[in-house]
């Protein structure tokens, strides 16, 4: 049987690393001391839920503004709350879409976040559903 | 959530109750949660070489196609309704499966896998109403996580949360139902059909009615231990367990022992007609020591070797092993597997020494047989459609081994095909579900 390859970290990836206690300033906790705390897992970090949780590719810019750029890929998990003001991947139009979800006056809307792009007012009859939130996107540089 | 098992000192009349989960139409459900364009339309997914329809979106049975159908009997139904057609996509079945599952073992403490898409666990609840509760909890929360629809069906015993589930599945909109109240039991079991109950199955079914038992009720009614002199423990067992008896628990399914049947050829083996019939006697035997030991197998391996002594000779040492869908003891479904399966390994221009199956993950008899593709119709499905469907999963399961379709008046050797599969959504970096940001 084939898992993705994050979804079900039972135990820590090969990619883990070794952390040593020492005063960071990336804004980590600092342990306080110098010995090998744990190994840290990129999958445990990233993945809260992951029987919920899946990986999306983007494909556009229509939410540079937001630090989501074209190819970027999204952490989304399904099993988290839309509330208003999430970045979600929303399934409209028979197609999947990463906006922000926006709430206002009982009202939804899926914002992009580019001037470029306009903002879609979810009608009571569109066949709209959130497909999941995002947590996190993974950009390489 | 703890509705069920509230763990404090006042003295409750628990009831015991078995779940049965189980996902709606469970293939093309997968591919809908990534291809939201697929919802409400009528849908079907093909076995591995596009050969038979394996599973129908709800519109797709309305329709008419039957499931287990070779696709050329339907394909102008499906021009003529616009059926959307899917190669199947294993991997990605897999993956989702193994979330749904997730989900359940977090929330109950013993559950049984039953296949790849149900699952069996058992709950002290305090109440009906609690049960029903936690049912609605449980299949709200793997909708939202994972967007498969299950159905669950609630009740005293296997065999009746099993009927609970197809009732949910079949004529109600909430998807859940519980088979508990005397009222609703009499009604529901007067209207079941005897060839529906799970592990009656056709030949039995037939017998049955040739005895002038049509319904569940009637069987429920007759005499236990006639019945089972004339057929076997196991209608025993159901016919109690329709009686909201339980016979049958939850199983905990951990590999046992194995049972071997090998053999060193007297003289070399060179052609794949011999060493099939090799194959054939050997997992003969192998099953009839498997049933005599109440036992079924899970999965079974085959191998066979050259004389590594005989080194001047060109070796070959190669093995397969192959999951069932199902816990089996039936000799026929696997001859015919082993036989497909060495038919792959076989190479020509090498001298076999020895060949051999080892049946493996044994488990109690006790886990019923069901008809592969769960459903009522599938009955009409012949064998080689269903052994078709296994291989299929299996090939699947373990990438690139191919095994070849049984020599049941198949002529074509088997080929790849999966025109239509959708990408693996969930195990392929190259193949993510796209977001659209435009």
């Amino acid at each position: 049987m084939v898992n993705a390859i994050f979804a079900f970290p039972h135990s820590p990836t090969s990619s883990s690393l070794p952390f040593y206690g020492s005063h960071i300033s990336a804004g980590f906790p600092s342990p306080a001391d110098d010995f090998i705390e744990k190994t840290l897992d990129l999958n445990t970090y990233l993945v809260q839920h992951p029987a919920a949780t899946f990986f999306v590719r983007v494909s556009g810019d229509s939410m540079v503004n937001a630090g989501i750029f074209d190819g970027d890929l999204l952490i989304v998990d399904r099993s988290l709350e839309p509330i208003s003001g999430k970045i979600v991947v929303a399934a409209i139009h028979g197609e999947l879409t990463v906006k922000r979800l926006i709430r206002k006056n009982n009202q939804f809307f899926l914002q992009p976040e580019n001037l470029n792009y306009p903002v879609i007012e979810i009608k009571e009859e569109e066949n709209m559903h959130i497909w999941g939130v995002v947590t996190s996107v993974i950009h390489a540089v | 959530m703890g509705c069920c098992n509230i763990g404090h000192t006042r003295r409750m009349n628990k009831i015991e109750l078995f779940f049965l989960v189980d996902c709606n139409n469970f293939y093309v459900s997968c591919e809908r949660v990534f291809n939201p364009v697929l919802l409400g339309k009528p849908v079907i997914v093909l076995s591995n070489n596009d050969g038979c329809v394996i599973s129908r979106s709800n519109e797709a049975k309305h329709i008419g196609i039957p499931m287990g159908a070779p696709l050329h009997t339907c394909q102008s139904l499906c021009k003529q309704h616009q059926i959307q057609i899917l190669s199947s996509n294993y991997a990605l079945y897999g993956d989702m499966s193994q979330r749904v599952m997730s989900i359940l073992k977090s929330e109950c403490q013993t559950v049984e896998i039953y296949s790849i898409d149900e699952a069996f666990f058992k709950l002290s609840c305090s109440s009906i109403e609690k049960a029903e509760l936690f049912a609605h909890y449980l299949r709200h929360k793997i909708k939202q996580w994972t967007g498969i629809p299950v159905s669950i069906g609630i009740a005293k015993t296997k065999t009746l949360a099993k009927m609970a589930n197809q009732i949910a599945k079949t004529q109600t909109s909430q998807g859940i139902f519980s088979l508990i109240e005397t009222n609703c039991i009499e009604a529901v079991l007067d209207s079941f059909r005897i060839q529906d109950i799970w592990g009656v199955g056709r030949q039995w079914a037939e017998q049955l009615q040739l005895l002038n038992l049509h319904t569940a009720k009637q069987l429920r009614d007759s005499d236990a231990r006639v019945l089972r002199r004339r057929f076997s423990v196991v209608i025993e067992r159901i016919i109690y367990e329709l009686r909201a008896i339980s016979c049958l628990k939850i199983e905990d399914i951990t590999p046992k022992r194995s049972i071997c049947a090998s053999r060193s050829f007297g003289h070399l083996i060179t052609t794949v007609s011999s060493l099939e019939e090799a194959i054939s006697e050997y997992a003969a035997r192998a099953c009839q020591k498997l049933r005599a030991q109440n036992s079924k197998a899970q999965a079974f391996s085959i191998f066979l070797r050259t004389n590594k002594f005989r080194r001047q000779d060109p070796q070959h040492h190669d093995s397969l092993y192959i999951p069932l869908i199902y816990p089996s003891h039936d000799t026929r479904l696997i001859i015919s597997l082993a036989r497909g399966a060495i038919r792959q390994l076989f190479r020509t221009g090498y001298a076999y020494k020895k060949a051999g199956i080892v049946l493996h993950e044994l488990t109690n008899e006790n886990i019923q047989q069901q008809d592969l593709i769960h459903s009522a119709d599938a009955q009409k499905t012949n064998q080689s459609t269903q052994l078709m469907h296994l291989m299929d999963l299996t090939n699947q399961r373990f990438g690139r081994r191919t095994l070849f379709i049984l020599g049941q008046g198949t002529k074509q050797p088997w080929q790849m095909k999966s025109e239509k599969r959708s990408p693996r959504y969930t195990s392929n970096w190259n193949e993510l579900p796209i977001a659209y940001a435009n």
